[in-house]
């Protein structure tokens, strides 16, 4: 008994030095996506203002989306503009605000192979759709001359998650495969053909491909970067080769005629330098929040984002907002409360 | 008959030593772990790891300050719950039983003990985040303490059962009532087998992920009661799958960490009981 | 141990008494807690999966077709997921485990047969997102490059072992689980071959039987019930795992027969899917996933829990 007597409180006391809230919490989640760029905002907001904790969880832009239509956190962020019935499944109206601009970039790991490759939109949906079945198929070693590829199976590796990745990879490959669309669609999770592998976020499908040889994924830029993967040149709608860069994708998204909710797609775009596997991505804000503080929080922390932290994006390859795009959102976040 | 005995002879060598590398096998399983552990994880720990929150993924330094408070906070508020409500109904069933009523309880308390972790994460998740609208420390502490509560029952029951009765006969002759002879008289005399039973039961959720992978999710900062936290296990979880080679330094960092707490409560422990129960039997 | 109420018999009610009741009530109240607890269970997996069981009906369990996007839920991948490595877990734990408790029990001498046995009970208390560390850096790389290649090789004409290895899929996973299961089986095998009375060995051995004889043909199957109990013990634990297997498994949706294709298992879907469930039904139905593994250790720890208390009862009869 005195053991107990002993034990019970030094463990309340243990308990107690839970943190009080007197610091401004606000919990996010959702895609991985942009989620090295949301870390280092959320890390230096943080730095600046010591009382603001905003927590980003990726987990994928479904579950983002879930959770914010569940109200289990503040809000969401998502690659994937919302669907009319997500939309229309939310209890507060939802704005949706363009952060930054990204390349989804297809990475391999081909033994023997070490440079980079050039994919045609043909080759891609083959090797997505079974079609194109070996490295050495003829028509990947037409579009890269001098190139020894191993006649191996390719592995393809999927997203197991719901993820606004995989969304924007499927909507370019309907746009260029008309079979794609019929046979797949373009959605956060698809039933893919083919089987390959499945990888759990963006970091997942870096890591699944990084250490099976002869795979291939779809995954954003900065990991494949981060992680020093090769990734290939893309035929644009043009018919240039382009290599996924800021300038790439800023060329794509000026091609755009942006909609007053800021829902559109960039994939296939038709200008010439403009690469064709292009994204905004979107935070997912409530048009009204029940705590006016934590309303607070969200618009200055948008206002510097808008403003400010545009700049921190080129260094980690992500390409900033068009200037139209932050003057419009900037009179949408006038509108949230 | 010599050559039928000499097989039989010969059988008898060859599964008997069999019968060794399997356990050589299976006890070097331990072994394996562990030293990979020291290895990999010693190599990665550093002061960072135990006073940084974490970085971002190209940011060397961070470390894992958050889930060691984490696991503190919601293992303590865990065992807060569970170690009385456990005891208590542990007293009960040895020294109280109602035949029927105990022997149902008893019962369901093994079920209980044998439900997946990831079962009792929906629970928890459906008894608490959802009526909260908040993924919290909180319901993370519950799910831990729903699996508590069946371990340190039967744990106590157990110990208690070994007292000898006529220790209780004893000091129901002086004259003390019920309750004063198990406050003062069986517990304490029970009480290294029920203090073990704690120990292993705590040191038992303190490695659990699964539970508290949808109800006290992660944070990248400090947590709370009623917020998300982050804890050591699924930290693990997060890191090992992540494709970044500091990340996977931190995970075995981590998993040093956690595994060297578990072990030594569960060897601290087992070593207390074996030093035999504080009374003389019979 | 029944203390009766008639040693405080007195006319009078004194404080007491009035302290035992309270005392009786209050430990009552706690262990009541635990019915409680156990009817919040079943309760929250009842009506959490009732969306999912009134849309789907039967179909949920014998559907193989998982696709949340058309909200069609078909748990039979993931049924034959956690059972395939259940399975192949105990067929390479099962022999190992009471192979090392014969040793254990037989041949070790007292001293070192509780001193290893305590070190394998330590296997126990490993927490599984570190099996599954282990798994993802030692076991998965060695099944890719050499142990997948290996199997094609040697009995690459069984269905079971054809396919490329990935690395990921149901034999790792079942690997993985066989040395959780380890520590169950060894200890509960073990107990029940100590508990076989020694005349029975002694009489074996007297009729001129080896000790290996001896051990195989009177013992264990004197101590089966110990032994079946401890198997299915193991297995209630493989079924439930969740953070080891969904690191090592791949996570497919499928069912494949070759064991070195990527598979799921139901705590595997569950732990990656729940937190991104929109919509009712797919929650609903990955809560229904829950249910089913419930029942399934539920019955099964039943059966194990019934062979252990039927041998210690038989154990202390016969001798």
């Amino acid at each position: 008994m005195k053991r107990l007597e002993v034990l019970l409180p030094a463990i309340a006391v243990l308990v107690a030095t839970i943190p009080a809230g007197s610091a401004q919490r606000l919990n996010a989640a959702g895609a991985s996506f942009p989620s090295p760029i949301y870390q280092k905002w959320f890390g230096e907001w943080h730095n600046m203002h010591s009382g603001v904790e905003i927590n980003y969880a990726p987990q994928g832009s479904g579950a983002g989306i879930k959770q914010l239509t569940e109200g289990t956190v503040d809000f969401a962020a998502s690659d994937m503009p919302m669907k009319d019935a997500q939309i229309a499944a939310l209890k507060v109206k939802a704005f949706h605000f363009p952060t930054v601009l990204g390349a989804v970039v297809l990475t391999y790991n081909i033994p023997g192979v070490n440079t980079t490759l050039k994919f045609s939109p043909q080759v891609i949906a083959g090797i997505f759709l079974g079609t194109i079945k070996k490295w050495n198929d003829r028509a990947l070693m037409a579009d890269n001359p001098g190139v020894k590829f191993p006649n191996d199976e390719i592995v393809p590796v999927h997203r197991s998650d719901a993820s606004g990745t995989n969304f924007v990879f499927t909507d370019y490959l309907c746009k260029i495969s008309p079979e794609f669309k019929r046979k797949v669609g373009a959605d956060t999770k698809v039933r893919w053909p083919v089987e390959g592998l499945n990888g759990n976020q963006n970091p997942g499908v870096t890591g699944l491909v990084r250490e099976t040889p002869d795979s291939i994924g779809y995954i954003e830029l900065t990991f494949a970067v981060q992680n020093k993967m090769p990734y290939a040149e893309i035929k644009n709608a043009a018919g240039n080769w382009i290599k996924p860069t800021n300038e790439s994708v800023t060329a794509a998204a000026a091609s755009a005629k942006m909609p007053p909710d800021f829902r559109v797609s960039i994939t296939d775009a038709p200008g010439k330098d403009a690469y064709p596997i292009s994204t905004f991505t979107y935070m997912l804000i409530p048009s009204k929040f029940a705590d006016p503080a934590k309303a607070k929080v969200v618009k200055e922390f948008l206002q510097w984002m808008l403003t400010d932290g545009q700049k921190q994006v080129a260094a980690l390859d992500y390409a900033p907002l068009p200037k139209e795009v932050v003057d419009k959102e900037l009179k949408q976040l006038a509108m949230v409360k | 008959m010599k050559p039928r005995l000499v097989w039989r002879k010969t059988v008898n060598a060859v599964m008997l030593s069999l019968t060794a590398v399997c356990t050589v096998i299976t006890v070097a399983a331990l072994f394996v772990i562990l030293g990979y552990l020291l290895y990999n994880g010693s190599k990665s720990l550093d002061w960072n790891f135990f006073v940084k929150l974490p970085l971002s993924p190209g940011e060397l330094g961070g470390g894992m300050a958050n889930a060691i408070v984490g696991s503190v906070q919601i293992v303590g508020l865990a065992a807060l719950i569970g170690l009385p409500v456990g005891f208590l109904a542990g007293v009960y069933l040895s020294e109280f039983e109602d035949k029927a009523f105990a022997s149902v309880v008893r019962y369901v308390a093994d079920l209980l003990n044998g439900v997946p972790s990831i079962v009792v994460g929906i629970v928890a998740w459906a008894l608490v985040v959802v009526p909260m609208r908040q993924f919290t420390a909180l319901a993370g502490a519950i799910a831990l303490a729903v699996m508590l509560i069946p371990i340190v029952t039967r744990q106590t029951e157990q110990f208690l059962r070994e007292v000898p009765n006529s220790l209780r006969e004893g000091a129901l002759a002086l004259g003390a009532s019920k309750w004063r002879m198990i406050a003062t008289v069986a517990v304490p005399a029970g009480s290294k087998g029920i203090v073990t039973g704690m120990i292993l039961g705590v040191a038992r959720i303190a490695g659990e992920s699964a539970p508290l992978l949808f109800t006290s999710l992660g944070n990248q900062f400090w947590g709370g009661l009623t917020q998300p936290t982050a804890a050591l296990p699924v930290m693990i979880y997060q890191r090992a799958m992540s494709p970044y080679d500091d990340w996977h330094r931190q995970a075995w960092a981590a998993g040093l960490v956690l595994i060297a707490l578990v072990l030594i409560a569960n060897v601290a422990a087992r070593l207390v009981l074996a030093r035999g129960v504080s009374v003389p039997r019979g | 141990m029944a203390t009766p109420v008639a040693a405080q018999v007195t006319a009078v009610r004194s404080p007491s008494q009035t302290g035992d009741i309270i005392a009786r009530l209050v430990t009552l109240v706690f262990a009541g807690c635990i019915l409680l607890l156990a009817g919040l269970v079943v309760l929250e997996l009842w009506q959490g999966s009732a969306p999912a069981r009134s849309h789907l009906g039967w179909n949920f369990l014998v559907s193989s077709d998982w696709n949340p996007v058309t909200d069609q839920y078909g748990a039979l991948p993931f049924l034959y997921g956690t059972v395939v490595t259940a399975f192949v877990a105990l067929l390479i734990s099962v022999p190992l485990g009471l192979g090392a408790a014969i040793f254990l029990s037989e041949l070790a001498p007292a001293g070192i047969s509780s001193g290893l046995t305590f070190l394998v009970e330590l296997l126990a208390a490993v927490p599984s997102v570190i099996y599954g560390l282990m798994a993802l850096f030692t076991i998965v790389p060695l099944m890719r490059e050499y142990v997948g290649p290996f199997l094609n090789a040697t009995l690459g004409f069984l269905p079971f072992f054809q396919g490329r290895s990935y690395g990921v899929g149901y034999l790792p996973a079942a690997l993985v689980l066989s040395i959780m299961t380890f520590p169950f089986i060894i200890s509960v095998s073990r107990e029940a071959l100590l508990a076989v009375p020694r005349e029975q060995r002694e009489a074996s051995l007297a009729l001129g039987a080896t000790q290996w004889e001896t051990t195989w043909k009177v013992v264990v199957p004197y101590a089966k019930l110990g032994i079946l109990g401890s198997v299915f013990l193991g297995l209630a634990r493989a079924l439930g795992e969740t953070m080891a297997v969904t690191m090592v498994i791949g996570n497919a949706a499928d069912i494949h027969v070759s064991l070195l294709a990527p598979g799921a298992t139901i705590a595997a879907v569950i732990a990656n899917e729940f937190t991104e469930a929109s919509g009712k039904i797919y929650s609903a139905a990955l809560i229904e996933l829950g249910l089913v593994l419930f029942c399934l250790t539920i019955v099964i720890n039943g059966f194990a829990r019934l062979m252990i208390v039927a041998t210690t009862r038989k154990g202390s009869k016969r001798s």
